[in-house]
């Protein structure tokens, strides 16, 4: 369960986050979904606390996140933007070195990077060094090392980034997996069709404020007829 | 606290191990490079010092027919005419400008003439002073020169009944305090000099790695989001760093013990061998400084936006350490307990005492070391600071 609440945000002059709440419950999939530059990375990066807001709270299990990160960053699966791996280390060895960093011991690091290998099918890479890799191969590994400490609750930040139609498939296969296991997903993206395609309540922003909220279905009804791009165009060019 | 650490420093040290330019840098730019390039310099230096007044250097006589006593002096002293040199004067100027010769010499036609009349018998020196070789050149001749024409004087008076001491009024006796150890504090200082630079070497591309290079690669943002202090993992990455220096600093100091067994120690006035157990000293000696530099090289990587601009900010720091040397063999310094507060010029003194196998004093390394580690402890918290900024993903 995550929580925020008059989320604000100002780097300089640019105010990046004015007066934002929602709260992503448990077992559904929360989409923030706006054009780049509306303040959805800020937004996450508060959540995985690397920034600090100016004012309002975010809270996970009702725990505030300013005043408890390293508790946070537990509860937390993290996939940032364009989430970098180290080319000179192997899949496993990426995916262990946060596994230790998480406090995992072997055998049990092992055994539960066998298990994300099988489970993202990582085989054919798992001993090769990540220099060279796809951006879905990268993909795939940054979201091993974000699951390797089983968090309840996953951010990611443009998920589907660069990655071709069979990865974008498989991503959904697994995020909806991990959904049915109740898990609280939130994640960020600038195309419409993803966002509707996978989560069950969207959030629009825009310029930093949020334009319109609700279940995809409710706001599908409440836009009438009109498909969600044009939702999103209408709202955004409104604001 | 402590596990996170030693997990960050193993996984850099294994990362970086991977890395050719580290490796490079770590395992070849100080161990071989530095010991040979010295060793080709002392080299070099000695045998410059060592050959040019015994050596037998070509003139060029213009008239030696004139003079063949003077040209049997000259001879004497290691200058032969040229077989195939300059028939004129002009010839003679017109060859030393266009390099062909550093120098040459004309025997004025008169000049056995004036010499038999005891009159002013002339020689001219053709020379090029713009050219660096010609100055040595010139002195040499003109030593000669004087020598004979000094001898020759103190004849003629003899031959008259009077003292030659009467044209001396005052005669001067030089007396050489200097010792071949002294003489040697430049060449010692680059000693240092090379050993600091490997160490620093050591951990230059690993303390860039660690800062600008992850940011760069994007892989510092999801290293943050694992539940350890940014702290930790900044001092994680400054102990990688430090193994990487205290392991080109063992490396050059082999690499030394090796490449010093070629030169001619002792005429410098150092120890005659550089063998393990100084070498292992040495170690000890430097190994302090190791903290300040890996600390330095996070601190201003820290400030950096890339992994070039670290590149060459890093290579500004790398002169640091070469400051408080080029003072010390400016300004003659002798170890004193003060200088043991400085950093680098304490570990120069330290190590260029032990060379010259003078007493080391332990509280003096005491000193050096504690300075050293509190001034890099002072550092590294500066870098941590710098590290919990918000900025710091740029």
């Amino acid at each position: 369960m995550i929580e925020v609440s008059g989320l604000s945000k100002r780097f300089g002059a640019v105010v990046a986050l004015d007066d934002v709440s929602f709260a992503a419950p448990d077992g559904r999939i929360t989409g923030l979904l706006g054009p780049n530059g509306a303040g959805k990375s800020t937004c996450l990066r508060i959540l995985y606390t690397v920034l600090k807001p100016d004012a309002g709270y975010a809270k996970i299990n009702d725990v505030d996140v300013v005043e408890h990160p390293l508790w946070a960053r537990r509860e937390l699966g993290v996939l940032p933007h364009g989430a970098g791996l180290y080319p000179q280390l192997t899949t496993r060895e990426n995916i262990a070195y946060f596994g230790r960093l998480h406090g995992i011991k072997e055998p049990a690091l092992s055994a539960r990077i066998d298990q994300l290998v099988a489970r993202l099918e990582l085989e054919e890479i798992a001993d090769r060094r990540a220099k060279g890799f796809s951006q879905g191969q990268r993909t795939k590994v940054a979201l091993a090392r974000a699951l390797v400490h089983r968090p309840k609750n996953l951010l990611l930040d443009e998920p589907t980034n660069g990655l071709d139609v069979m990865s974008t498939l498989s991503l959904r296969n697994w995020l909806s997996e991990l959904k049915a296991r109740g898990q609280c997903i939130v994640l960020s993206s600038h195309i419409m069709q993803e966002v509707a395609a996978l989560c069950d309540d969207i959030v629009i922003v825009a310029h930093g404020r949020i334009v319109a909220q609700g279940t995809t279905e409710a706001l599908r009804e409440r836009f009438g007829n009109k498909s969600l791009e044009d939702i999103f165009v209408e709202t955004v060019a409104g604001s | 606290m402590r596990t996170p650490i030693l997990v960050v420093c193993r996984k850099e040290v294994l990362e970086n191990g991977r890395d050719r330019r580290t490796v490079f840098s770590t395992l070849f730019f100080g161990p071989l490079f530095a010991p040979a390039l010295f060793a080709v310099l002392i080299n070099v230096m000695l045998s410059q010092a060592l050959s040019s007044m015994d050596e037998v250097m070509e003139l060029p006589i213009i008239g030696a027919e004139h003079a063949p006593n003077l040209v049997g002096f000259l001879r004497r002293y290691g200058l032969e005419p040229a077989d195939d040199g300059p028939a004129s004067l002009e010839d003679a100027r017109a060859a030393v400008a266009r390099g062909q010769h550093d120098i040459a010499l004309a025997v004025a036609p008169d000049y056995a003439q004036a010499f038999r009349n005891g009159d002013d018998a002339r020689v001219t020196l053709i020379v090029d002073r713009s050219e660096t070789g010609a100055t040595a050149a010139s002195q040499r001749v003109r030593t000669v020169l004087d020598a004979y024409a000094n001898q020759i004087g103190m004849l003629r008076l003899q031959a008259r009944g009077l003292n030659p001491a009467v044209l001396r009024a005052v005669t001067i006796d030089e007396l050489d305090v200097s010792t071949a150890a002294a003489r040697s504090v430049l060449l010692l200082g680059m000693l240092t000099y090379f050993l600091l630079l490997a160490t620093l070497a050591g951990g230059f591309y690993l303390a860039i790695d660690a800062t600008a290079g992850e940011r760069e690669r994007g892989s510092l943002e999801p290293l943050l989001t694992v539940p350890v202090g940014r702290s930790s993992l900044l001092l994680g990455k400054m102990a990688a760093t430090i193994c990487y220096m205290l392991l080109s600093l063992a490396l050059t100091l082999f690499g030394f013990m090796i490449a010093l067994k070629f030169v001619p120690l002792e005429s410098l006035g150092m120890r005659a061998n550089f063998d393990a157990a100084v070498a292992l000293q040495t170690f000890l000696l430097l190994a302090p400084f190791t903290p300040l530099g890996a600390a330095l090289m996070t601190l201003v990587a820290s400030f950096t936006r890339s992994y070039k601009e670290a590149q060459t900010y890093l290579t500004l720091v790398l002169l640091i350490p070469t400051l408080p040397l080029l003072l010390a063999s400016l300004l003659n310094v002798e170890p004193d307990f003060r200088l043991m507060w400085i950093p680098s010029l304490s570990q120069h003194l330290l190590v260029t005492a032990l060379l010259k196998a003078e007493p080391l004093s332990w509280s003096y390394a005491a000193v050096s070391a504690t300075a050293s580690v509190v001034l890099g402890a002072l550092l590294a918290l500066l870098a941590i600071r710098l590290y919990d900024r918000e900025a710091l993903l740029g």
